[in-house]
């Protein structure tokens, strides 16, 4: 008996929704240590199957083990708990400004400070990210200053995008962080043209490109997928697969791919998946695909397999389509607790320099929330001019603008 | 002074651009080895280097993506769209990201890059190879938008683009890339080594982005034209003898309302030609602006001619171009009034 002659359409579902229990037995998940770690000129074709399976460095027991682990000292995965704890702090208070009508909208990062971190620290000086809105880990670990981003966010006085721009919309070229735009995916080719034009000038920097699991269905991605491998730009190509586009789960992005790593087999890109809630196995695999990029070896693409644990947005309440605890039940555990661990079993850390740490760092931020708020928030306070609402569109300013700027009585 | 066709006029600006600052870098479909299909970027290759010159992927938002990250570098990318018909799959990298690019970062990043696009009719291009979308790009703050219509003002006026430090679209009349075309589609075409603004200076000059020309100056009626419609408006003038004050805006955005108010106060009388497609056309936002600006002293309602509100046909190409015969009635009917 066949259905032949009546077709039927297929729509991807996720395995649970509000009400159900959570339920990630169909993840699979290679064990710790087990990926091998291939040299940086491997031929991508020799390892297709690191695509499918997951590199993962920590243990349930907090141990670094196999072939990614090592490379970095006990003070760097101390700095880079801190970066993490400081993150996730940031959010939990820029969060609470937005509830608070400080500002209009927020996004936070729980449970994927671990990518943004850890990667920014296996990139140089002079290196380009191209981030999408759920990075701000790239600027907090390079040092730049929280109350700056406090300022973008309440859109005052001292905001350095003068107001123009959505809150978290930051920009930062001295940072290695490009304008971030609202149109999902656009950075993803830009940053293969600024790879493509550091090797046309001989150069030595490398460019990150930015993009989450839902936005790999943009055009974009296609395009800037054809352009690294055409040109074999020095380009890391990050996809943060956090399971959820707004609502949507993953499995309607990615559809029979398997991975959205294995979408760089067809392009000859060397294709690597990774446990994103694991900082030293993030670190590991951003330094390998960078020195590839640096070694004029070409483009690495990198799916970070990590768990959207808090909603999309300010705007938004996943407890609409997805169960309310299923971020407990996800597998990869939550980032800040398993460097935690790890920390402790290495004893140079403990559960009390852990409160200490939380409780020092929330002071930073408050501090920072302070002094940003003495700068103005969005509906009170100092704020940008009327007359920066017309200035730096063009280099300079054209008639047709200046008129309109008198008509505005600025 | 030496003669040159628009392409080779064309050609030449990316030439000189290039030997010039080797930041400027030249990329597109088929623009490397062959040349490009108009031959604007013909020998470039062979002269300056597949780093500098190179053929892209069939993929308009990738050339221009690329070319902004490639400007938010530093480089000084002047990139090709090999229709304007095929613009559409950039048209979100060329609104959203390089007309704001400067503003969104207040300066921190920038985007001085050129998307050069063949655009215009009269050619049997049918309903893809025929489109003038100008209109689309002079509703987005934070682009410039420049059409040239002689070999001598190409030639200018992209050098000053590629130049410039913000994003410009420059949109080439393919109809008048190896002559002067006035509609006449029955008649031979004179090619551009007999006509005087075919003379193109060697080496480096600009023509300032955001400065008209006058073509024909008159003291009936001031037409506004651009591209191909600049040698309507002409033969329409001859063919009417009316004594018209023919506008080559060159510059749509930034425009330059200075000279066109001048134009219009003399004259009392405006009409206003464009190959697009008339309803939210450049044409209105010309019109809206003669009105607000010459009121008082407009003696007739400011006229339209333009493509008609239709895809750009292949069969009926004649009945759609917007010829000397329709300007001309309509130079005859704004002198009625």
């Amino acid at each position: 008996m066949t259905d032949a002659g009546m077709l039927r359409f297929h729509v991807p579902e996720p395995e649970v929704r509000p009400g159900g229990t959570p339920d990630f037995s169909n993840v699979t998940i290679a064990s710790a240590g087990s990926v091998p770690r291939p040299d940086i000129d491997v031929d991508p074709r020799s390892i297709r199957d690191m695509a499918f399976s997951i590199i993962r460095v920590l243990n349930r027991d907090g141990e670094a083990v196999g072939p990614w682990a090592g490379l970095l000292t006990d003070e760097e995965l101390l700095e880079g708990l801190r970066h993490m704890m400081t993150l996730r702090t940031f959010d939990a208070r820029m969060q609470m400004a937005q509830r608070q009508g400080k500002t209009s909208f927020y996004m936070q990062h729980l449970g994927e400070e671990a990518v943004s971190c850890a990667f920014r620290k296996a990139l140089s000086p002079g290196d380009m990210n191209f981030p999408t809105y759920r990075q701000a880990g790239l600027l907090i670990a390079d040092g730049y200053p929280m109350v700056t981003m406090m300022n973008q966010i309440y859109s005052n006085e001292a905001d350095p995008l003068k107001g123009r721009q959505l809150p978290i919309m930051y920009s930062s070229k001295e940072h290695g962080f490009f304008s971030i735009s609202g149109n999902l995916a656009t950075q993803y080719i830009q940053a293969v043209g600024w790879a493509m034009a550091s090797a046309i000038s001989n150069d030595s920097k490398i460019a990150a490109a930015w993009i989450g699991d839902g936005s790999t269905a943009e055009s974009d991605f296609h395009s800037a997928l054809v352009f690294a491998s055409t040109y074999k730009a020095p380009v890391v190509l990050n996809v943060v697969n956090n399971q959820w586009a707004i609502s949507t789960f993953q499995g309607i992005a990615r559809g029979g791919s398997g991975t959205f790593a294995a979408r760089g087999l067809g392009f000859g890109i060397p294709s690597l998946r990774v446990d994103g809630n694991d900082y030293l196995a993030v670190h590991a695999v951003a330094k390998w695909a960078a020195e590839r990029a640096r070694g004029n070896l070409g483009p690495t693409l990198v799916e970070y397999v990590t768990y959207r644990a808090g909603a999309h947005s300010s705007s938004d309440d996943p407890s609409a389509y997805r169960p309310k605890t299923e971020s407990d039940a996800w597998p990869l555990g939550d980032p800040i607790m398993r460097l935690k661990n790890h920390l402790i079993r290495l004893g140079v850390w403990s559960n009390e320099r852990h409160a200490q740490a939380e409780a020092e760092i929330l002071d930073t931020v408050i501090a920072a929330q302070k002094e940003a708020e003495s700068h103005g928030t969005l509906h009170a306070g100092g704020k940008p001019s009327t007359r920066d609402m017309f200035e730096g569109l063009y280099a300079e300013m054209p008639p047709h603008l200046r008129r309109q700027r008198q008509q505005a009585g600025v | 002074m030496p003669r040159r066709t628009m392409i080779e006029a064309i050609r030449d600006a990316m030439d000189v651009s290039m030997g010039r600052d080797d930041k400027v870098v030249v990329f597109g479909e088929d623009v490397g080895f062959f040349g490009g299909v108009f031959r604007c970027t013909q020998g470039l290759q062979a002269k300056y280097g597949k780093s500098r010159c190179f053929d892209a992927p069939i993929n308009e938002s990738g050339i221009v993506g690329s070319a902004i990250g490639m400007a938010a570098y530093g480089l000084k990318p002047c990139v090709e769209i090999q229709f304007a018909d095929y613009m559409y799959p950039a048209y979100d990298q060329l609104t959203q990201e390089a007309a704001r690019l400067r503003y969104r970062s207040n300066g921190d990043f920038t985007c001085p890059i050129v998307v050069r696009m063949p655009t215009g009719g009269g050619i049997f291009g049918g309903q893809t190879h025929s489109q003038s979308p100008e209109a689309l790009f002079t509703h987005v703050s934070g682009l410039k938008t420049v059409v040239p219509s002689n070999p001598h003002d190409a030639k200018g006026l992209l050098i000053a683009a590629i130049e410039d430090p913000d994003p410009v679209i420059f949109l080439e009349p393919k109809r008048l890339y190896n002559g002067p075309f006035d509609g006449h589609h029955d008649r031979p075409v004179t090619p551009w080594s007999k006509h005087e603004l075919g003379e193109v200076a060697d080496g480096h000059y600009t023509v300032p982005l955001g400065k008209a020309a006058i073509r024909r100056a008159g003291s009936a009626v001031t037409v506004l034209a651009y591209g191909t419609m600049v040698y309507v408006a002409q033969a329409a003038a001859e063919e009417t003898g009316i004594d018209a004050e023919i506008i080559d805006l060159r510059t749509l955005l930034p425009l330059d309302l200075d000279t066109i108010v001048a134009s219009v106060k003399k004259t009392g009388r405006c009409v206003i030609v464009h190959e697009a497609t008339l309803t939210s056309g450049f044409g209105a936002e010309l019109s809206a602006l003669v009105q607000e600006n010459c009121f008082y002293h407009l003696e007739a309602p400011v006229a339209r001619v333009a493509g008609w509100d239709t895809p750009y046909p292949h069969a009926q190409e004649w009945d759609y171009f917007p010829g000397p015969a329709r300007v001309g009635r309509a130079l005859l009917e704004t002198m009625g009034a």
